[in-house]
């Protein structure tokens, strides 16, 4: 039963790697990862939440209702995706408006009331932030890797630095939605590929 | 006339909700095994997000901006799909039992569903009528109804064949999505 806080932390980068090894998340895996700058934006804002969320979802775990504690979770996920938005207007504009419809939209992020509800609510508050912040780093380097490949494809660039020479053609298909789908599925079979070992 | 066509098209063809928006993909994936539970979870989306794209659009016009609070929107947005979905259920259990026992535990789980939060929210950020609003919200919702039940016919057919052992459940789901994606992406000629 014991686990180290390094355990908790770990599980979250491989055991249970968010959209690939628990298959939560999808849409903003799906929408923001055109380029490696949108994918590592929005993980980090998401891994922000998810810790803000944990933290205080633990410390409240005794006073919560069990009745009514999904609207509750809630309530607190959704209040730090308001500051998060607003940070956001502030600090980093362009990013702001790139991801657009999908900061406000980390509130129904299945990963995040999903931790809330599985791990932080039964846990001591460290225990939680640990766990959030392995599940956030997790979700972001998948982000990362999947803009990597679909921004190198489609466009040829690698956070925004040419990669190959002019003559490259890029395939367009990457990143538009077709193959964001695509991109996804055959990722999710390599890692399930090198999972089953 | 022609403006509500044109609009009913482009957001059940293509801006489909779906496959070119990136929104809702969970319940998408999760509900697409069998064509019974893909049908039961969209009417209960039609249904639902009918209600939610029309109160939302009252209370943001009304209230949130009326009383110059907008920054308050994700949590305005949130607890009043939230207190619908629970609205609805219980109404549905009091009054249509059986419409509440078809549409079951897919209502509860549309709270986290982002095709609602996210119709409502570009509802609103696109400055729609009261009408469009309405219109446009239906025609998301049908539109989420056709690629999820569409879906859910491949792959009931996939699931005979043979797949490779990685590739299986949700790896091949996506890489079929993608395949469906790029037929409707035909109709992005069409306005």
């Amino acid at each position: 039963m014991a686990k180290t806080l390094a355990q908790e932390f770990s599980k979250g980068l491989w055991e249970e790697l968010p959209p690939f090894r628990l298959v939560l998340g999808l849409c903003p895996t799906l929408a923001v990862t055109k380029s490696v700058e949108n994918g590592l934006g929005m993980g980090i804002a998401t891994t922000f939440v998810l810790v803000c969320s944990n933290l205080l979802v633990s410390l409240l775990r005794n006073v919560i209702p069990a009745k009514i504690r999904i609207a509750c979770y809630i309530i607190i996920i959704a209040t730090f995706v308001t500051v998060v938005e607003l940070l956001m207007q502030a600090y980093a504009y362009p990013l702001y408006l790139e991801l657009g419809i999908f900061i406000p939209l980390i509130v129904v992020n299945c990963i995040v009331l999903g931790r809330a509800e599985a791990f932080a609510s039964k846990n001591t508050p460290v225990y939680s932030v640990a766990d959030g912040l392995g599940i956030g780093v997790g979700f972001t380097l998948s982000l990362g890797a999947l803009g990597a490949v679909r921004e190198v494809l489609g466009e040829g660039t690698f956070y925004g630095m040419q990669v190959f020479g002019s003559s490259f053609e890029p395939f367009t298909f990457m990143v538009e939605a077709p193959g964001a789908f695509v991109c996804l599925g055959l990722m999710l079979c390599l890692i399930n590929l090198a999972g089953n070992r | 006339m022609g403006d509500i066509f044109v609009l009913i098209i482009s957001c059940i063809f293509i801006n489909n909700i779906v496959l070119a928006q990136y929104l809702g993909n969970c319940p998408f994936l999760g509900t697409s095994k069998k064509m019974e539970t893909a049908v039961g979870m969209s009417m209960a989306v039609i249904f639902v997000l009918t209600m939610a794209g029309v109160i939302t659009w009252i209370v943001d016009t009304y209230f949130l901006v009326g009383l110059g609070i907008e920054f308050l929107r994700t949590i305005a947005f949130i607890l009043v799909i939230a207190s619908l979905v629970q609205f609805v259920e219980m109404f549905l259990k009091k009054s249509i039992p059986a419409l509440y026992a078809g549409l079951g535990i897919f209502l509860p789980l549309i709270t986290t569903n982002c095709a609602v939060m996210g119709v409502c929210l570009i509802n609103v950020q696109e400055e729609y009528t009261f009408v469009e609003a309405l219109i446009s919200s239906i025609a998301y919702a049908v539109g989420f109804g056709l690629a999820l039940v569409l879906f859910a016919g491949l792959r009931e057919r996939i699931n005979i064949g043979r797949v490779p052992k990685p590739l299986q459940d949700t790896s091949i789901g996506l890489v079929t999505a993608g395949i469906i994606s790029l037929a409707f992406f035909a109709f992005k000629g069409m306005v």
